[in-house]
């Protein structure tokens, strides 16, 4: 029972952070019609400023510094996510989405090579402050695991409540409707994509955090695998569903978490989830919550 | 005989000039490694931009002509490498002829491509755009990851599976033959009524679709096809290493080999050769010469020259610089723009107004006279 707990509390989790980053894909995706490739590599930005906050400033308590980490890191990862729209996808609005979604690729290649110049190939290892454990029913599960999941639900509602009723959400919604039509209505198009930007990279900046907090390590590449889980995700949802991508990713969590206790199938948990993604797109092929698009001749 | 008048008919020095570049080029290469000049590592680069270049030739099939975006590449060649090798390794303890081995490998290991090909050619008939790139992305992970979770005694799990290097030069001859065999087989299809029919797919599904052109058949058989070649290059990547291993071929390979076809221009197979050698040669030069900390920069100026080459080459804002610099301007070049050209791209461009007008007016033959003709005629 302890064990069944302890999984479905880990997998949870684990997938409101796929699902913090799977908002990324999604809305980005939904307002400027672009895949962002480069979305896992704003995460590791992430990383190697926490890395940077946590190992060098000491203010006293554990909370404290975290707190100092996340605002540094969603800080530079704003920065980073707005600097990268308007260099290297704003000249390209307009153009063929593979041409967009290349220059994705190139600046997710960027990244990975300017952090390896920087911080160097090998996994650098992160003494996170130490949040201690806490009891759940039977089941002993870290703070952590806790506070990523309290928060990552807060963020979402947050988010929800931000695109429902602000001025700037319902703006988004508009322009991921119809983006000519909502320019005809006076909304500033590149404005909002540049926010749409902004909150996803700020989202992957909590996702990194929490992430560290599973695996206490940074290397160049540590974006990559969530991100595509995160992508994976997001599909599965319906991609530029919002509550898709948030069921899209607690679902991939949870399946991540179930295959890596069973023994028996710890080690394909890869080939299972994107099993799962294929099986889903199949019977569904836009996705748990996606809106089905008729086809006009 | 029809066939071959047909073929002297058609045939123009322009159409083929690839086959003709590419097997003047393999002579060169014979003549100078008979006298001693290539080095291994110059035979090793050779290998490496042509299987890279049958990489990108298959993967333009399905993302140039087919028009459906494929991040799954790496998969196929994976599977292919494996199972080929594989099948190679107890082959030549059966037979000695190591050509005839490696031939039969890249056989064995292009069919069983074939077949996942296929496989994931079935979701392509229902999945579009992003959803298939992921699906096609998925596929591949899910080979590798079984591959990855072989016993040692059959693929060798984690560590890799164990190939036998093909010694000796004849490789590169092998690899720079199957390319232009994998050239040829393409150029053939898209220049035939499939490819117009695939390329027809492309541009308009339903369209297409309501012209009878069967769309469920051409979109496996272009999936399965560019599979089989993966596989094949697949083979010839075993043959040219002494171990496979699994994380080679994750979807960043396969994103690298995108990149080759959207550099090279999509739906150009010339293109695609020509940037698949530049990129595998840029990487080779960037390696051997940048070292200790400066073989870091690499990423990043890789990334930056390409990041530069996509948003020169697509930015709308710098179209009209961009024309007034290509020397390929269809425009300048073409004094008569009504002209069709029997190239891949350029047909593209051909005038595809409807005289409607003379469509409504026609005259066709009244439906109740047809039928009070042949009733007439059942009469005598």
């Amino acid at each position: 029972m302890s064990t069944i707990i302890s999984v479905l509390i880990n997998g949870l989790s684990l997938g409101a952070i796929y699902a913090l980053i799977a908002l990324g894909y999604t809305m980005v995706y939904g307002i400027a019609k672009m895949l962002n490739f480069a979305h896992g590599d704003i995460i590791m930005v992430g990383s190697y400023t926490i890395f940077i906050t946590v190992m060098n400033l000491n203010i006293g308590g554990p909370v404290l510094t975290l707190v100092a980490a996340i605002l540094f890191s969603v800080i530079v990862c704003t920065v980073f996510g707005v600097t990268i729209e308007k260099i290297a996808y704003k000249p390209l609005r307009g153009a063929s989405p593979l041409a967009v979604l290349i220059t994705a690729i190139g600046v997710s290649y960027f990244l990975q090579g300017s952090s390896q110049l920087l911080f160097g190939a090998r996994a650098l290892p992160i003494t996170m402050p130490n949040l201690g454990n806490i009891d759940i029913g039977a089941a002993k599960v870290s703070v952590g695991t806790v506070v990523t999941l309290v928060v990552g639900i807060i963020l979402m509602v947050a988010l929800t409540v931000f695109i429902k009723n602000t001025r700037t959400g319902k703006a988004m919604v508009a322009v991921s409707e119809d983006k000519g039509a909502a320019q005809l209505m006076g909304i500033n198009v590149n404005k909002i994509i540049m926010i749409t930007f902004a909150i996803g990279s700020a989202l992957a900046a909590f996702a990194a955090l929490f992430y560290l907090f599973g695996i206490p390590a940074v290397n160049p590449t540590l974006g990559s695998m969530p991100g595509i889980k995160a992508f994976a995700a997001a599909v599965i949802g319906g991609i530029g569903s919002i509550p898709g991508a948030m069921l899209g990713g607690i679902l991939m969590g949870l399946i991540e978490s179930i295959c890596k206790s069973i023994p028996a199938l710890s080690s394909y948990t890869l080939a299972i989830e994107f099993g799962i993604l294929i099986l889903i797109l199949l019977i569904r092929p836009i996705g748990l919550l996606g809106k089905k698009r008729r086809v006009k001749v | 005989m029809q066939y071959i008048k047909n073929i002297k008919q058609s045939f123009k020095l322009k159409n083929n000039i690839n086959y003709f570049v590419l097997i003047a080029l393999l002579a060169v290469l014979i003549i100078a490694d008979q006298f001693g000049l290539l080095g291994r590592s110059l035979t090793g680069l050779i290998i490496k931009m042509g299987y890279s270049a049958i990489l990108a030739v298959s993967l333009n099939l399905v993302v140039g002509f087919l028009g459906e975006l494929s991040l799954g590449h790496a998969g196929f060649m994976c599977a292919g490498a494996y199972i080929g090798c594989f099948f190679a390794n107890y082959m030549y303890g059966v037979i000695d002829n190591k050509i005839l081995v490696l031939v039969l490998a890249m056989i064995v290991g292009g069919l069983v491509a074939t077949v996942l090909g296929f496989i994931v050619g079935l979701p392509a008939l229902r999945l579009k755009g992003d959803y298939l790139a992921i699906v096609t992305l998925a596929f591949g992970e899910i080979i590798r990851n079984i591959f990855n979770n072989t016993s040692s005694e059959t693929f060798g799990g984690a560590m890799g599976m164990s190939t036998k290097k093909f010694e000796g030069t004849t490789l590169f001859i092998i690899t720079l033959i199957t390319l232009t065999i994998v050239l040829f087989l393409c150029q053939s299809l898209i220049r035939s009524k499939h490819g117009r029919a695939i390329t027809a797919i492309r541009d308009n599904e339903i369209a297409a679709k309501s012209m009878g052109i069967n769309v469920t058949y051409y979109k496996l058989f272009v999936f399965a096809l560019a599979a089989c070649f993966a596989g094949v290059a697949g083979v010839l990547y075993g043959h040219s290493l002494s171990t496979v291993r699994q994380d080679a071929f994750t979807y960043n390979y396969s994103i690298e080999i995108l990149v080759m076809v959207v550099l090279g221009g999509i739906g150009s197979m010339r293109g695609s050769i020509i940037s698949a050698s530049l990129i595998v040669y840029i990487n080779a030069l960037l390696q051997n010469n940048l070292s200790g900390d400066m073989a870091e920069i690499k990423q990043a100026v890789y990334a930056i020259i390409l990041i530069i080459v996509v948003i020169f080459n697509n930015a709308p804002a710098l179209k009209k610089v961009k024309d007034k610099l290509s020397v390929s301007n269809p425009a300048k070049k073409n004094k008569n723009p009504e002209t069709i050209h029997d190239d891949e791209v350029d047909w593209r461009r051909v005038p595809t107004k409807i005289p409607m007008d003379e469509v409504l007016t026609a005259n066709l033959p009244n439906n109740d006279e047809a039928e009070s003709d042949t009733a007439e005629k059942g009469d005598k």
